[in-house]
């Protein structure tokens, strides 16, 4: 068995995206392996597994950091300021969006609306929500991830 | 036309956590009423006579989709709730389920005993990963009440796609599929999730229905307009001093959301539905918001005189852009070439056969796109080319203005 942990009381191809959504919290993103066991283990080809691991923003099939930085970049997040956010956290963390830190700390990406306008600009580390975002705000916050 | 609370009017009044705070709201009256009192086709009946429309954009008659199903042959139907609010400038749903989870199970409750379904689930987007202990802790209590006998809940998690709140994608994804839009007919109600029998109803349908049942559909059908019964639940953003969620009467002035509600200064223009919404410039601020003139899931975006609007629909396309599913081409295509023409014309380098190509490009979309993602995503640019023309016109290369003003 090649999944690598990955609980296995789902059976059905409609768990697949539940399983990829396992090992995308237990690895940090979904291992080739893991995409060759659950074709294996739910009779579903290979490439239909991986299409759906590369269709969805929140599964990623490359290795990601240990906190993920999703910064909101539409229109309402936009208005208020994004850009400034954007290059904030790029400045304290030394990355591009879509790269990751050499020390495997953070990962940097851009998202659509997250649902937070009210709170725009807003962000997500991981699963949490940070809203009204400045850029003296930034660097105090991603000090609290280890 | 006043507020009023019907959606939201357990919102911080409620304790999400503690169903006995619910519960001395009429928490779960109004499920006993129709499993007690009422056979499924009389909750139908009711549903339609109250004149309920989806709220999560597209406005179909929830007592139609619901008799639908109830009708369909097959004994295993589904109620699925779409959480997937995904809109952009849309978080009403996320105000609702944070506050009162209670009354979204309860209503699924009613759904289920009034289509003959066992089951539900609600498809909770990934961004609100934080709400799911709190809808199965909900889900646990109100189990554990006893009102959940006939009837289980399961939340699915989506995994980040705006394509997903579509319903015949969401039912993809909860397949453990990409979240594809799928060809119609056949339609849900028939074959929906597996094939089977369902309803798909947005968060915010699903909590007017168990008052719809306690106070009766000649209660409900008195508020609002003639077409559209009953409040709609506002997010507004951008250019505002007070952002945030609203409760209206259906058919209420924009006027008075944006600016006397949320203290709007300086408009110029109001995008309402989100990215594949209308475009309102200032001088029709005065429009209702109902299903017989704009509404959409509610998304209200306030731009003020500052705002380039070709800046805005290139925000608006590039969001379409990344989130078509890529089925189907002319929404693939077309709203990448869309993108392509508004950048240039952003950077002052529009051509002359740019607007008719644009104008070309939004018919065949509308018309030949497979769901409404690829249908409504020409809107911003057939609106500002109709309310904002010269700001095209002042961008083609070679023109005076040819820069961003």
């Amino acid at each position: 068995m090649s999944q690598q942990g990955i609980s296995t009381r789902h059976q059905g191809r409609e768990d697949l995206v539940v399983l990829l959504k396992e090992a995308q919290s237990k690895f940090g993103y979904i291992p080739e392996e893991v995409i060759a066991g659950l074709a294996e283990t739910l009779h579903i080809p290979v490439n239909d597994v991986y299409g759906v691991a590369s269709f969805y923003s929140f599964l990623d099939t490359k290795p990601l950091g240990r906190n993920v930085i999703r910064v909101c970049k539409s229109l309402p997040c936009y208005l208020k300021h994004s850009q400034l956010i954007i290059e904030s956290v790029a400045r304290e963390i030394g990355i591009k969006p879509g790269e990751t830190t050499a020390d495997g700390r953070f990962s940097f990406q851009l998202t659509n609306c997250i649902g937070a306008c009210d709170g725009a600009p807003a962000m997500m580390i991981n699963d949490e929500v940070h809203v009204d975002l400045t850029p003296e705000k930034i660097a105090r916050l991603l000090k609290s991830y280890k | 036309m006043p507020q009023k609370r019907v959606v939201l009017r357990n919102c911080g009044v409620i304790d999400p956590r503690r169903i006995a705070s619910y519960l001395d709201r009429d928490g779960f009256k109004a499920l006993a009423k129709a499993q007690r009192e009422m056979t499924p086709e009389e909750v139908v009946g009711e549903i339609k006579a109250s004149g309920l429309r989806g709220r999560g954009g597209a406005g179909f008659p929830c007592g139609l989709k619901w008799d639908g199903a109830r009708k369909a042959a097959g004994n295993e139907k589904y109620v699925i709730c779409n959480a997937d609010e995904g809109e952009v400038g849309t978080f009403k749903d996320r105000y609702i389920l944070e506050r009162d989870p209670f009354s979204l199970v309860e209503a699924m409750a009613i759904a289920g005993y009034a289509i003959g379904a066992k089951t539900g689930y609600i498809y909770l987007r990934a961004e609100y990963h934080r709400f799911l202990d709190l809808l199965k802790e909900t889900i646990n209590q109100v189990n554990q009440s006893g009102f959940l006998d006939d009837f289980d809940i399961e939340v699915r998690e989506g995994a980040g796609a705006y394509i997903c709140g579509e319903e015949s994608a969401l039912m993809d994804s909860i397949e453990g599929k990409r979240g594809e839009s799928r060809y119609r007919p056949p339609f849900p109600t028939t074959a929906g999730l597996w094939q089977r029998p369902t309803i798909i109803n947005n968060v915010e349908t699903l909590m007017n229905i168990p008052q719809i049942i306690l106070k009766g559909a000649s209660w409900f059908n008195q508020i609002g307009t003639e077409e559209s019964k009953g409040t709609k639940v506002f997010s507004v953003s951008g250019d505002v001093q007070k952002p945030g969620v609203y409760e209206l009467v259906m058919g209420s002035h924009l006027r008075e959301l944006v600016e006397e509600l949320a203290l709007a200064e300086d408009i110029k223009l109001i995008q309402v539905g989100g990215a594949t919404g209308r475009i309102v410039p200032y001088e029709m601020i005065d429009t209702p918001l109902d299903f017989e003139s704009i509404l959409g899931a509610g998304a209200v975006m306030v731009c003020d005189k500052s705002r380039d609007v070709i800046d805005i629909v290139c925000r608006t396309m590039e969001f379409l852009t990344e989130e078509s599913c890529g089925k189907c081409t002319p929404c693939r295509q077309g709203t990448e070439v869309m993108l392509e023409i508004l950048e240039r014309f952003y950077r002052g380098e529009g051509l002359e056969k740019d607007i008719r190509d644009l104008e070309d490009l939004s018919r065949v979309m509308m018309l030949s796109s497979l769901c409404g993602l690829g249908q409504a995503a020409p809107n911003a640019v057939t609106d500002s080319l109709q309310y904002f023309r010269d700001a095209y016109e002042s961008r083609i290369a070679g023109n005076e203005g040819g820069v961003k003003v």
